[in-house]
C-alpha cells in the first residue's frame, strides 16, 4: 500500500519533469545556442559542452542598431498602453456598471478578428496621409492590439468592486465621474497593472502590424530579428542572441507579475 | 456645474464613446474599405486608377487552386492543432491539479511560452528543424529513427509547423483549466468517492463534465487565434517550400505587400474575415444557449 503511493508520487513527479522538459527545452536551447562560436553551434553532433563567447551579442548590438529598435518597441508599446488605458478605462466602467453587452463584444471584435483584414488599407490610408515609419501609424495600430484587453480585463475587474463603493459617494453629492476617478481607479490598482503588462507584451511581440507600417526610423525589435534572419541566414550565433534579447524583456516582465498574468489570460474563459 | 451634470447624465454614451469611434475609425472603417476594394481590380504596381469590376476579383480568386488550397491548409493546421492542444492541455491540467512542491515554478514555466515572441520562437525552431544541424535530427537519429526533412519538405512541413504552435499554445488550455478546476466545488468528487467511484470512474463522469464548459472556450479562443497563424509560418518558411504552408493569412499578405494586387488581396482577406466572423459568431450563439 505504501509502496503504491510512492511510486504514484514518482511517477506523477516524473510526468511534471517531462512536460517541464518539453516545455523549458527551446529556451534553453536557444539560450546555450547564443554562447556557442559557429564553430560549436555547426558542429555534429551538437555540443553540450562547450566555450562560452559573448561574441554574438556584441555583434548584434554593435552591427545592428538593437538598442534602437529595442527603444522603438518601447515607446510604441508603451505609447499604445497609455493611450488604450484613457480610452479603456471609462469604456470598460460603463461596460460594467451599465451591462453594455453589445458594446463589450464590439470591442472584443477587435481582438477576434483578423488583424490583416485591417492592415491592409491602414497601409494604404497611411500612406496617403505620409505616416508610414511614423510612430503616429505604428500606435495606432499596436493600440488596436491593446484595447480590447484593457477593456476586458478592466470590466471584468470593475464588476468585482462592488456598486456601493461610489454609490454612498454619490449621495453624499459628489457625480458619478468624480467618482469613478477618486474612488473607483485608485481601487482598481490591480487590475490596471494585469491590463497593462499583458497588453504590452502583446504588442512587444507584435509582427504583422510593425512589418508592414515601419521602416527603417521606428522598426521595432521583432522585425530587427526577422530582418536579421533573412540577410544572415548562417550566423545562427547571432540569431539566437537576438532571439534571447527580444524575449528577455518579456519574460522578465511575466516573472515580476506572474500573478498577474495568469489572471489576465485565464479570467474571460473562466468567468464566461 | 452644469456641465458636469451633463457629463453624469450621458456618462454611458460619454465614457465609452471615445473607444468606440476608435473602433469605428481603425476597425470598422477599413474592413468596409477593404470589402469596396475587393470589387475593383487595383493594383499598386502598375499605375493604372483603380476601376470597377463587379464580381470579377471574387470569379477569379475563388476559382484559382491557390486560393482553395490555402484555405484546406488553414482549416487543417487550426484543427490538427487545436485538436491536439486540447488533449494534451487538458491531460496536463488534471495531472497538475493538487498540491505539490514546485507548483508555482511549474505554472511559471507554463506562461513563458505564452510570452514568447512568436517570431523568435519560429527562428530557434528553425534551428532546432535544421536538416543537416538542427536537434530534431540529432534526436531523431539517436533513437535510431529515420532522419527527416522537417520544414524544408512540402510533405512535412505543415505538421512541423503544427508542433511549434502545440509547444506554443498548449499551456494556454492548461491554465485555464486549471484555473477552472480551481473553481470547482469538492463536494460532488467527494460524494462518488464515498459511493466507492473508481478514480478513473470520478474523472470521468464527475470532473471532466464540470469543468467542461471551461475547456470549449479555452478551445474556442485557440480555434479564432489559430485560424489566424501568421507570426511562426511567415518567418520560418514564408508559406513554402513552393506553397506548401500557404494558409489564408500568409496567401492575403502576399497579394497585399508583395505582388500588390489589392483588388484580388482584398477578396482573400474578404474571405478570412468571413470565416473568422462566422466561427466567432456561431461560437457566441452556441455559448449563450449553453449558458442558462
Amino acid at each position: 500500500m505504501k509502496n503504491n503511493k510512492l511510486l504514484a508520487n514518482a511517477l506523477f513527479y516524473l510526468l511534471v519533469l517531462i512536460m517541464a522538459l518539453v516545455v523549458i527545452f527551446p529556451f534553453l536551447w536557444m539560450l546555450s545556442s547564443s554562447f556557442k562560436t559557429q564553430v560549436d553551434i555547426i558542429s555534429w553532433p551538437p555540443k553540450l559542452w562547450f566555450e562560452p563567447t559573448l561574441q554574438n551579442y556584441a555583434r548584434v548590438f554593435e552591427e545592428q542598431d538593437f538598442l534602437q529598435y529595442f527603444i522603438n518597441s518601447t515607446i510604441v508599446g508603451g505609447l499604445a498602453v497609455v493611450f488604450s488605458l484613457l480610452l479603456g478605462l471609462p469604456a470598460a466602467y460603463t461596460i460594467s456598471r451599465y451591462t453594455q453587452k453589445k458594446l463589450a463584444i464590439f470591442i472584443l471584435l477587435a481582438r477576434l478578428m483578423p488583424g490583416i483584414s485591417f492592415l491592409m488599407p491602414w497601409y494604404i490610408i497611411f500612406s496617403r496621409l505620409n505616416l508610414m515609419d511614423s510612430y503616429v501609424a505604428l500606435v495606432l495600430s499596436h493600440m488596436l492590439i491593446a484595447l480590447p484587453i484593457v477593456v476586458w480585463i478592466m470590466a471584468s475587474y470593475f464588476n468585482s468592486i462592488p456598486c456601493e463603493m461610489e454609490e454612498s459617494a454619490m449621495v453624499d453629492g459628489a457625480t458619478r465621474q468624480y467618482a469613478f476617478l477618486k474612488i473607483i481607479l485608485p481601487l482598481s490598482g490591480p487590475g490596471i497593472i494585469t491590463a497593462t503588462t499583458l497588453s504590452f507584451i502583446f504588442s512587444w511581440n507584435n509582427f504583422m502590424f510593425s512589418q508592414v507600417l515601419s521602416m527603417e526610423k521606428t522598426k521595432t525589435l521583432p522585425i530587427a530579428v526577422y530582418n536579421f534572419v533573412s540577410y544572415a541566414e548562417v550566423d545562427w550565433g547571432g540569431v539566437m542572441a537576438a532571439a534571447v534579447a527580444i524575449m528577455a524583456p518579456a519574460i522578465v516582465l511575466t516573472m515580476i507579475f506572474q500573478k498577474y498574468v495568469v489572471k489576465g489570460l485565464t479570467m474571460g474563459a473562466v468567468k464566461g | 456645474m452644469f456641465q458636469s451634470s451633463f457629463i453624469e447624465r450621458h456618462l454611458r454614451l460619454l465614457f465609452p464613446l471615445p473607444a468606440l469611434i476608435f473602433i469605428a475609425l481603425l476597425m470598422i472603417f477599413p474592413i468596409l474599405y477593404t470589402l469596396f476594394l475587393s470589387f475593383t481590380n487595383w493594383n499598386l504596381t502598375s499605375g493604372a486608377p483603380l476601376s470597377f469590376v463587379g464580381l470579377r476579383s471574387y470569379a477569379r480568386v475563388l476559382t484559382e487552386s491557390r486560393f482553395l488550397d490555402a484555405i484546406w491548409r488553414t482549416f487543417y493546421f487550426t484543427s490538427v492543432a487545436v485538436v491536439a492542444e486540447t488533449f494534451l492541455g487538458v491531460a496536463a491540467a488534471l495531472v497538475l491539479n493538487r498540491a505539490f512542491v514546485g507548483k508555482s515554478v511549474a505554472k511559471l514555466l507554463l506562461l513563458l511560452p505564452l510570452v514568447a515572441t512568436p517570431v523568435a520562437v519560429g527562428i530557434v525552431f528553425n534551428l532546432f528543424y535544421d536538416p543537416t544541424i538542427g536537434l530534431a535530427n540529432f534526436m531523431l537519429k539517436t533513437f535510431g529513427l529515420p532522419q527527416g526533412l522537417w520544414i524544408s519538405s512540402a510533405n512535412s512541413v505543415l505538421p512541423s509547423l503544427i508542433i511549434v504552435d502545440v509547444w506554443q499554445w498548449t499551456p494556454m488550455i492548461t491554465l485555464i483549466v486549471l484555473a477552472g478546476l480551481a473553481g470547482l466545488s469538492d463536494e460532488p468528487v467527494e460524494a462518488a468517492r464515498v459511493d466507492g467511484a473508481s478514480e478513473w470512474q470520478i474523472l470521468r463522469h464527475v470532473t471532466i463534465p464540470m469543468v467542461m464548459p471551461v475547456i470549449l472556450t479555452a478551445m474556442i479562443l485557440r480555434l479564432i487565434d489559430a485560424l489566424k497563424t501568421f507570426d511562426i509560418i511567415f518567418a520560418m518558411t514564408g508559406g513554402g517550400p513552393g506553397y506548401a504552408s500557404e494558409t489564408l493569412n500568409i496567401l492575403g499578405f502576399k497579394y497585399s505587400f508583395e505582388y500588390f494586387r489589392i483588388g484580388q488581396a482584398s477578396v482573400i482577406l474578404v474571405a478570412l474575415f468571413l470565416i473568422v466572423f462566422l466561427c466567432s459568431l456561431g461560437i457566441m450563439k452556441l455559448r449563450a444557449s449553453s449558458e442558462i
